[in-house]
């Protein structure tokens, strides 16, 4: 695969609210202390869609604006990719509870929220973003295979591309069944062509090589603790404008190493 | 782009199993639908019911024992389409072909069974209920790719009920970026009670047969499908992928925008990526749901697009919507319209709609068909057209 640009970073979990934060704590040079995240009011969304916006929904949001944050390119001229290994386990719930109740009266809302391309189509309402947009899963590989998708993406059509990752923790009783620690989102905007706010090239790869940890034990909690989280080494090796190769878990069988060079 | 050639192609829905069967009710016009009883479904509606597949999974993957992957098992037990993935494995090598399948609800049947057991005391699920294996949305992509035996990037795309058109595009990118060298790609989605009351929660279930583009249309009729096609750049076939757009309405959630704005670019972009003039589509097949809003939004699109005369039809009168898997199942019938010169009518249409100008066919077509355009829109404004043909 040839390379392609990494343009802005974005990022919402605890202890880590933003990149400009996160960066900063990710080189060592602010201590790391978990906190739970301040709510977040998305500030794209119309009135009508934040009324009706999950916290799934304005999780994806947070980061997705974060990292529009540190580009000029316009929200509206990017393709998406949105990829959430449960997207919203808590309109599941819902739903299948008020399908065990007499008589079953699932809410409409909760039905058009419960698409796994929901935060998509509320980011492309909020951004008037018109182009191409996929919404994947791939487990706790959801990470690496919504990369994937994006730098195909770019590459292949051509697209500058935003790419959100993000998962909420279920509520019970779904959460003994799929554990997550923490909410996390983590948002790219990757482009064809190096700009100059690029922070590195990227190109990847499906290889069997075991998956990257990280050293510091906190991070590596917030890593395991969301199937978004497992961009954090990623995510380290560019606060530190560390070249090199991460792989990343990309659910069954073929992990994703991603090689970053200087842009 | 260049074409991507098709090298092999199956389908199940309520219609039969297999490409046969359907080329025989399509020509017919024999439809699927029936009003059936569905697990403990009290909604007076007709349902697209695959029949005599929901046999437990056994064996090495029989933890992933779900109705969805049920499905998924059924349908690549047609059409030697595991003898054509096996060849397709040697030639290039597991980790070289990717899987991508659309679904919308995965196996969140299962998850509602669980719910009726619910613990009374702590409201615990019960021990048999395996989330990650039967209601993640990757679960089908996953069971696909560990019964085929195949190692390379596999994922789920879920966007409504563009999922499993979306799955072409994505294959496609991943094999011209170099990613794999071939891919399966297909949709997979079954009967829960959650599509059924949710549409329902949005009154767009109709108690009558969906009727495509009807005067009298009253909304839709949900089916379930698997279908699966092998993409493979090597392969000697006459199909192929010529081209494939992708848009988003940003319009609304769960409408369509009224002008069709989305869905006339993301044909136009099919078109263009083919390097194909409007003039030299044959046939379309529709997303055509039957509801007032999608039908009447989807004609003015191909009216902006292709005028009023190139024939097109909704076969969702035969199988019903298979949501996630209806633009694998509209994939299928597209290849089958090239293959079979035919044109299949739009089923249970009486009288068109006069709002409605496009070229809805009301009678079956024998002609060569040698381009089709194949049109799935989702929720959220998810589009997607796939240009198919034959090579010469």
């Amino acid at each position: 695969m040839s390379a392609l640009f990494i343009e802005a970073v974005g990022l919402a979990t605890p202890g880590l609210p933003s990149w400009q934060e996160a960066s900063a704590t990710l080189r060592g040079e602010k201590p790391f202390v978990q906190m739970p995240l301040a709510p977040h009011t998305p500030a794209l969304l119309p009135l009508n869609e934040r009324r009706r916006a999950t916290p799934a929904i304005k999780l994806a949001f947070r980061a997705a604006e974060d990292a529009m944050q540190g580009t000029a390119l316009a929200a509206a001229s990017l393709a998406t990719v949105f990829a959430s290994s449960d997207a919203d386990l808590a309109i599941v719930h819902r739903i299948c509870l008020a399908l065990t109740a007499t008589p079953r009266l699932v809410s409409p809302t909760d039905f058009h929220n419960s698409v796994h391309n929901a935060a998509a189509g509320y980011w492309s309402i909020a951004a008037g973003a018109r182009n191409a947009s996929t919404s994947i899963s791939a487990h706790d590989g959801s990470f690496a295979a919504g990369l994937l998708e994006a730098c195909s993406q770019v590459l292949v059509d051509g697209c500058d591309t935003l790419l959100v990752a993000f998962d909420m923790p279920a509520p019970e009783p779904l959460h003994a069944k799929r554990w997550m620690a923490h909410p996390a989102a983590v948002a790219l905007v990757m482009t064809r062509q190096p700009t100059p706010g690029s922070i590195a090239a990227l190109s990847c790869a499906t290889t069997s090589e075991v998956e990257d940890k990280l050293d510091h034990s906190a991070f590596e909690q917030l890593r395991f603790g969301n199937p978004a989280a497992r961009a954090l080494p990623l995510l380290q090796a560019l606060a530190l404008r560390r070249f090199g190769r991460v792989v990343l878990p990309m659910g069954l069988g073929a992990n994703l190493a991603v090689e970053l060079s200087a842009p | 782009m260049n074409p991507l050639p098709v090298s092999s192609y199956t389908l199940s829905s309520a219609v039969g199993a297999g490409r046969a069967a359907h080329v025989l009710a399509l020509r017919a016009g024999t439809t699927g639908l029936r009003q059936l009883a569905f697990d403990t479904n009290n909604l007076d509606c007709w349902l697209g019911e695959v029949r005599e597949f929901d046999v437990p999974l056994t064996g090495a993957l029989a933890e992933w024992d779900c109705r969805n992957n049920r499905l998924a098992e059924f349908a690549l037990n047609q059409d030697h389409f595991l003898d054509a993935v096996a060849a397709c494995r040697a030639r290039h090598g597991t980790t070289r072909v990717g899987v991508f399948i659309g679904t919308s609800t995965s196996g969140v049947q299962h998850t509602e069974l669980a719910y009726r057991e619910r613990e009374a005391a702590t409201g615990a699920l019960p021990g048999w209920f395996d989330q990650k294996r039967t209601q993640n949305i990757f679960s089908v992509a996953a069971f696909v790719a560990l019964r085929l035996g195949l190692g390379g990037p596999a994922l789920a795309i879920s966007t409504a009920c563009s999922s499993s058109a979306k799955v072409f595009a994505a294959a496609r990118r991943a094999i011209a970026a170099g990613v794999c060298d071939a891919a399966v790609v297909g949709g997979v989605d079954s009967l829960c009670l959650t599509t059924l009351y949710g549409f329902n929660s949005l009154q767009l279930i109709s108690a009558d047969i969906c009727r495509p583009a009807d005067a009298a249309r009253l909304g839709i009729s949900i089916g379930e499908a698997g279908g699966f096609a092998l993409l493979d750049p090597s392969a000697e076939s006459a199909l192929a992928l010529l081209g494939y757009g992708e848009t988003s309405d940003a319009f609304h959630m769960s409408s369509p925008e009224p002008a069709g704005r989305g869905a006339i670019e993301s044909m136009g972009a099919a078109l263009a990526r083919a390097d194909v003039a409007p003039h030299e589509i044959d046939y379309i097949n529709l997303h055509g749901t039957g509801t007032v809003a999608n039908d009447n939004a989807e004609s003015r699109a191909v009216c902006e697009v292709f005028g009023t005369a190139t024939p097109c039809s909704s076969t969702k009168g035969w199988m019903g919507h298979t949501l996630g898997a209806a633009g694998m199942a509209e994939a299928a019938v597209s290849l089958m319209t090239i293959e079979q010169g035919f044109m299949p009518r739009s089923l249970n249409t009486r009288a068109k709609d006069p709002a409605i100008e496009a070229g809805v066919l009301l009678e079956t077509r024998i002609a060569p068909v040698r381009r089709v355009l194949s049109n799935s829109f989702g929720f959220g404004g998810s589009n997607c057209s796939l240009l198919f043909g034959r090579l010469s």
